[in-house]
């Protein structure tokens, strides 16, 4: 059993969880992930590792509630536990000093790449992060983020807050200002680090997607997350999770996320009619 | 008049293709004892040499016989620490019963099955081994599947303390993820392996060597020796167009859906599977029978085996294609796909197929199909799973670089100690010798353990430094 030591909403659909891993906890490194089962009829899901505190032994994750799964993870309060959890699993993130990187995400994608901002700004990199979200209320960890980052762009789809508009936006106007980053690292839904990855290619930016593959048992028994990266089938899990964004085929991937939806709604239905619309607590 | 071999009850194919209960249902006493019966106790007992395990198999056959089934069932945990496994999974017409002095002439004893009802025998509770003595070293045992429970449970016999680490969040290796609950229902394993931890092993969930802790901090932790199962983990494709196609599963990912997670119970459990009306099994071996048995207990119309060569050289055992084929399954040897076709929207609707014929024998010595110019057809499926077998998993072996590897990644070990290239760590079972079956992995548990002990007895009386 691993508890959950706190626990904060963030927005009406995430929350920021502080939970008991120590050996995770010592181990994990930047772009490492777990894969964990809430309970006893539980998937097992993959989870980015947000940061840890290797003397407390805690890992910390954010969790956005979507399905059946995350919403059982949600509504665990401080105090309870996850069954299963291991970790971490997947490659770390390449980190070199490059010069000038920039870091873009996307929706939750902002936590999960917090990490990599903060172990890129460590190797000496001038650290740009630029993080969107739909609207200002799902904007989260914004001030994590400015103390990780050499620089912060915040963008919203309806402009309720920083730049009206998307990441690229931004990333396309550094471009043009000549501050050309030596590499991109990009983490969200797939039309983001597809569109990252379009426009950084004419530019030969190296440009490093996390991809959220489906999984099951997150350490190459399965083979549920195949990718096709420059023509290849590659294994998610302990090949990546992160590709270079300039031969991923984020089509198949998008394809392949879609597998279960049906059944995932008929699961989530399930489970709402069983807590009575237990959405936000 | 000579007492005919004796078979077990079957559940009706027609009645057991709707549920998930195991097949057949194991000796009535009546008829373990007629079948023991049967046994000549030869003095020299070819049967022994044929079991990886060391079964005294004329002494628990005798047991049976006299009607002193714990005896019996004594006598099997003695050499084996999961015979209620092994009675079901072995395949023991390759092994013990192939050479049965029996067999020469009629119908070997049915060893296996005699097996599997001392193993399930509920007498009184079996004896706790004794006590070990002064307390030996300790051992870190990674992978909790066959081998490593088999050595687990002979170096706890020896005294040593045992800690194994699993990956997974259940013990049991392939015996829980791989095959599925109408061949080897879960709570035999799990049975077996209380059995082991009340000789004093202890069982680490989640903790997958390598990633979660390092071999090294085993070591500065105060383990002696390492032993190495993690298993034959990570599935092969073919590389043919499609195969990547909503609809395409590996074995693995299927069985470890359906068995671990449990989805044929989905709503209640949360892990979804696809149901194929129409599904195509790719491959030959038992794998590829537990998975087409499977799709048609999730209610397929249709389950085709696709195997490129013919039923003899198909690998699985007989009696696994016998009660695939009294369930309804087809068979189509002789028959490679090519590619598989999409629907247009991403989802498999089918297989174009190719027609072999057998040519030469090839370095297995079985004949080599070669492809038919011109034989392409279709299957219509929309589910296909791939079941053409394992790799070394690459977790540890890639935490550990300086592990001397061999063909496709499997760790080289002297296959009588299961010594690796580094000294305190041994290996053994599918990760030393890729793919294999159960028994063998177990066989190969046990000769490590006792390379551990021969290890572990020079390094203690060695002194160092």
């Amino acid at each position: 059993m691993y508890r959950i030591v706190e626990k904060n909403r963030l927005t009406p659909e995430a929350v920021f969880l502080r939970v008991e891993a120590p050996r995770i906890a010592r181990r994990r490194k930047a772009g490492q992930f777990v894969v964990l089962r809430v309970d006893e009829q539980g998937e097992r899901i993959p989870l980015t590792i947000v940061g840890s505190d290797p003397e407390a032994g805690t890992v910390t994750l954010v969790v956005q509630e979507v399905g059946t799964s995350t919403r059982k993870l949600g509504r665990l309060k401080a105090g309870e536990a996850i069954l299963d959890l291991t970790g971490p699993l997947g490659h770390p993130t390449e980190v070199k000093k490059w010069g000038r990187v920039a870091c873009l995400a996307g929706g939750i994608g902002t936590a999960e790449v917090l990490p990599v901002v903060e172990a890129v700004r460590a190797a000496g990199n001038t650290t740009l992060a630029i993080v969107g979200a739909r609207s200002r209320e799902l904007l989260i960890l914004e001030e994590e983020m400015r103390a990780a980052a050499d620089g912060l762009y915040i963008t919203t789809d309806d402009g309720s807050y920083g730049r009206h508009g998307v990441v690229t936006d931004v990333l396309l106007a550094l471009i043009n200002d000549g501050a050309v980053p030596d590499r991109v690292y990009a983490i969200g839904p797939v039309p983001m680090m597809k569109a990252v990855a379009d426009l950084t290619r004419p530019y030969n930016i190296p440009t490093v997607v996390s991809l959220n593959a489906l999984m099951v048992d997150g350490t190459g028994m399965c083979g549920c997350c195949r990718v096709t990266v420059g023509g290849e089938t590659k294994f998610t899990c302990v090949e990546g999770p992160d590709f270079d964004g300039h031969q991923v085929d984020f089509a198949e991937l998008v394809q392949r996320q879609k597998i279960y939806l049906g059944q995932e709604k008929s699961s989530l239905e399930k489970f709402e009619e069983s807590c009575g619309g237990c959405r936000i607590r | 008049m000579k007492t005919p071999r004796q078979k077990m009850a079957e559940q009706d194919p027609q009645v057991r293709i709707s549920n998930f209960n195991e097949v057949p249902s194991g000796f009535t006493p009546e008829q373990a004892q007629k079948e023991a019966a049967r046994c000549l106790q030869c003095k020299n007992a070819p049967c022994r040499s044929g079991c990886p395990v060391e079964i005294d198999i004329p002494a628990f056959i005798l047991a049976i016989k006299e009607g002193d089934f714990a005896a019996a069932r004594e006598k099997l945990l003695e050499t084996n620490s999961l015979p209620a496994v092994c009675g079901r999974v072995c395949p023991q017409e390759d092994q013990c019963e192939k050479v049965c002095v029996l067999a020469k002439k009629g119908e070997p004893v049915a060893i296996g099955t005699l097996e599997r009802f001392a193993a399930d025998w509920e007498g009184e509770e079996p004896p706790s081994p004794p006590a070990a003595g002064p307390e030996k070293a300790k051992v870190a045992v990674i992978g909790a599947g066959p081998a490593g429970l088999t050595a687990a449970a002979d170096l706890a016999r020896m005294g040593y303390r045992v800690t194994i680490f699993e990956a997974l969040h259940q013990p049991g290796g392939v015996l829980v993820y791989g095959i599925p609950e109408f061949r080897l229902p879960k709570s035999i394993v799990f049975a077996e392996v209380e059995k082991v931890k009340k000789m004093g092993v202890k069982l680490e969930l989640n903790q997958v060597v390598g990633a979660t802790l390092s071999l090294e901090e085993l070591f500065e932790s105060g383990f002696q020796a390492v032993f190495v199962g993690t298993g034959a983990g990570l599935p092969r494709f073919m590389g043919i167009p499609g195969e990547n196609l909503n609809g395409a599963y590996s074995a693995n990912e299927y069985l470890t859906r359906v068995n671990l997670m449990k989805a044929y119970r989905f709503p209640e459990y949360d892990t979804p599977v696809i149901r194929g009306k129409k599904v195509g099994v790719i491959g030959g071996g038992n794998v590829a029978m537990d998975s087409a048995r499977t799709a048609l207990r999730l209610g397929a119309e249709e389950v085709s085996i696709v195997y490129r060569r013919s039923r003899a050289e198909a690998p699985a055992r007989i009696e696994e294609v016998h009660h695939a084929e009294q369930e309804g399954v087809v068979f189509r040897f002789l028959t490679l796909p090519l590619r598989y076709l999409d629907d247009g929207k991403g989802w498999m609707e089918g297989m174009e197929c190719q027609k072999m014929e057998l040519g030469e024998p090839d370095d297995s010595g079985r004949r080599r199909p070669v492809p038919i110019e011109g034989s392409e057809f279709t299957i219509d499926c929309d589910l296909a799973v791939v079941a053409i077998g394992n790799d070394p998993n690459p977790l540890l072996p890639r935490a550990l670089p300086e592990l001397k590897l061999g063909w496709k990644g499997t760790i080289e070990t002297d296959p009588e100690t299961g010594a690796t290239s580094i000294p305190g760590v041994f290996a053994g079972g599918d990760i030393a010798t890729g793919a294999a079956t159960v028994i063998e992995a177990m066989g190969a548990g046990k000769k490590a353990a006792r390379g551990i002990d021969r290890y572990l007895s020079r390094y203690t009386i060695s002194p160092r430094g």
